[in-house]
């Protein structure tokens, strides 16, 4: 459409020699942080469930000592399971928040500051459309998903010294409890859960949601759900079959059958259950990453041309 | 002189309306601009272009560079304000501050603060709790920090009350401008940025109708306030223009079209003086074929009306 002049006047070439990169990592960092001042949701939600679910747990310690003593009679395998129940429930509590706050977070990330004519202002700063998405793709995957680790371990921590003082106060001994729990183990457990399944594998979901965030002029949730019933409807009418439901249920639950072997088998060490290399190996991720990248992409181009609504 | 602003046959039609029909444009450094149109000419549209927010056909460089395809590294030479009120309401004052001096390398930050201290704005305010007049300020003061080499204004000061307005123009010319900055401003409030202005533009209907710098404005342009009795030998002269005020004629005469004319024999026929920019524009846009200039004049200069004429 227009031809590049090569005749730049001088004034104007020395400014745009800047450090590269500054260029890219500071409106990074920056752009980040602005999504963190408006979406405080981010983590506050996760905070306020990790409050909610201590104060659960703190009243749950009074059968404790009880539990505990009930626990000797019980093989060492499921006293492992008894006593890191009440900890696999606080992190999938987490879990469960940080994908309920990803999610609408990514509804609004394109739509809002079109919606408030905000993107006026930053399109107004040297941020480009690119680093905008990238910047908003980042917060559910990968700073939720830190978020998450974070806060879960810290709330673990938390229950474990709370634990360990109401066993002391009755007089009862911790070893079971230090030795069943490893907690290592379950921190490295819970990191590999949350970056296979959460960031990586349900990327190509949030890359949607921001997709359609950056597309639709209103009613967001509608237009990202709504495309999906309308081809599961035809598919099974047409064919009778239901592949693309099956393929969403797969992008919905499927990456813990890739990145851990089915449970039940139940050996001594559980950090046999991780299967990356299984995981790794397996195309839906790589398929579910390129989808990932174009709706990216997509979203970026879409951000060039949008104004205000 | 560096030229700013340089575009050749812009074009841009949204479906089948023309917004911008063959724009030839050319503005030089140091210059304050001003775009004037009634609503829907297509001042937007070409305040966009320039600023790479919307793709167009034709040429267009803006500081050298393709507005469209090399928007990302224009923007840290041009700085704009697209409209009032497009600062996030969620947003602090520090955080806005913190926010624009993060990605911004050529913002000052403690010029933006000082200029912020002359205002009651305070830094742990939210947007949405400031006044209106205020979000402007704030907003002024994050972009006159940054050292743009072009600033773009689309209506700056809609919507404000006359102490916040003469404010605005005035923090910007005393405050910001100098003769190494570029300022291109859209506004309705003509009266109030005649002052300002180095070169004005008129546009209507995508097209650029007059151009002209106010200098030549002053020398070229001459409104005659005619005695009644003088009003037959004065339309001799074709004026370009003629309007009652008050069971007055005013006529607006060109001087470059009619040679013929003389200040001396003006003179005689009542008061001369500099036309405002905008009688001038009520003049031009009237002589467009297939405008209602009444209407028109109307939209742009509503707010004019109320002023009081022939007090200059």
């Amino acid at each position: 459409m227009n031809t590049q002049s090569n005749a730049m006047p001088e004034s104007f070439q020395a400014q745009s020699i800047a450090p590269a990169g500054r260029s890219v990592t500071r409106p990074m960092y920056w752009s980040v942080r602005r999504e963190l001042w408006e979406n405080r949701s981010i983590y506050i939600a996760p905070l306020a469930a990790a409050a909610l679910f201590l104060f659960g747990f703190l009243i749950s310690t009074i059968r404790l000592p009880d539990k505990m003593r009930g626990l000797s009679a019980l093989d060492p395998a499921h006293q492992r399971e008894a006593i890191a129940m009440p900890y696999d429930m606080a992190a999938g509590l987490l879990m469960l928040t940080a994908l309920i706050v990803g999610v609408f977070y990514c509804l609004d990330a394109l739509h809002g500051e079109r919606r408030d004519r905000s993107i006026l202002f930053w399109k107004s700063l040297p941020v480009s459309d690119l680093i905008t998405v990238l910047s908003k793709a980042s917060i559910p995957l990968v700073v939720l998903p830190l978020l998450t680790f974070t806060i879960t371990v810290a709330l673990q921590w938390i229950m474990l010294l709370l634990s360990t003082a109401v066993l002391l106060g009755n007089g009862l001994s911790v070893t079971t409890l230090w030795t069943q729990l490893s907690f290592v183990q379950m921190s490295l457990m819970l990191l590999y859960h949350l970056l296979t399944v959460h960031a990586l594998w349900h990327a190509p979901i949030y890359g949607w949601m921001l997709l359609v965030s950056g597309w639709a002029r209103r009613a967001v949730f509608l237009w990202a759900a709504l495309p999906l019933v309308a081809i599961a409807v035809v598919e099974k009418i047409a064919f009778n079959t239901s592949h693309f439901v099956a393929m969403l249920e797969n992008r919905l639950s499927g990456g813990g059958v890739e990145a851990f072997t089915a449970p039940g088998s139940l050996p001594m060490d559980p950090m046999t259950h991780l299967t990356p290399g299984n995981y790794l190996s397996s195309p839906g991720l790589w398929i579910g990453l390129a989808i990932t990248a174009a709706f990216l992409a997509a979203a970026v181009r879409l951000r060039r041309y949008q104004g205000p609504i | 002189m560096a030229c700013i602003i340089e575009a050749r046959g812009l074009r841009k039609t949204f479906g089948t309306t023309i917004a911008l029909d063959c724009i030839n444009l050319r503005v030089e450094e140091g210059r304050i601009l001003g775009l004037i149109g009634p609503n829907g000419a297509g001042k937007t549209t070409a305040l966009n272009a320039i600023l790479g927010l919307t793709p167009y056909q034709g040429e267009l460089k803006v500081l050298g560079r393709d507005a469209w395809t090399e928007r990302d590294q224009l923007m840290r030479d041009v700085c704009f304000i697209a409209d009032v009120a497009v600062l996030p309401r969620w947003i602090r004052v520090s955080q806005a501050l913190d926010y624009v001096a993060g990605v911004h390398p050529r913002f000052d930050r403690a010029k933006a603060e000082s200029f912020l201290a002359k205002t009651s704005i305070g830094h742990a305010s939210k947007v949405r709790e400031l006044s209106k007049g205020m979000v402007t300020q704030l907003h002024l003061a994050l972009v006159m920090a940054i050292d743009a080499k072009l600033l773009v204004l689309d209506e700056p000061t809609l919507g404000l009350d006359i102490l916040y307005r003469k404010q605005f123009y005035d923090s910007l010319l005393i405050d910001y401008f100098d003769r190494s900055r570029t300022i291109v401003v859209t506004t309705h409030q003509v009266e109030e940025v005649q002052h300002v202005l180095t070169d004005v533009m008129f546009i209507n209907r995508g097209r650029i109708v007059f151009d002209c710098s106010m200098e030549e404005l002053e020398s070229r342009y001459l409104e005659v306030t005619v005695h009644p009795q003088q009003v037959a030998a004065a339309r001799a002269l074709k004026p370009m223009h003629e309007r009652q005020v008050f069971g007055r004629s005013i006529m607006l005469f060109d001087a470059v079209a009619n040679q013929k004319l003389d200040r001396q024999q003006l003179a005689a026929f009542g008061e001369v003086r500099t036309p405002s920019i905008a009688d001038l524009f009520v003049a031009v846009l009237g002589d467009v074929p297939g405008d209602k200039p009444g209407n028109l004049a109307g939209q742009a200069l509503g707010n004019y009306e109320g002023a009081a004429r022939g007090t200059r």
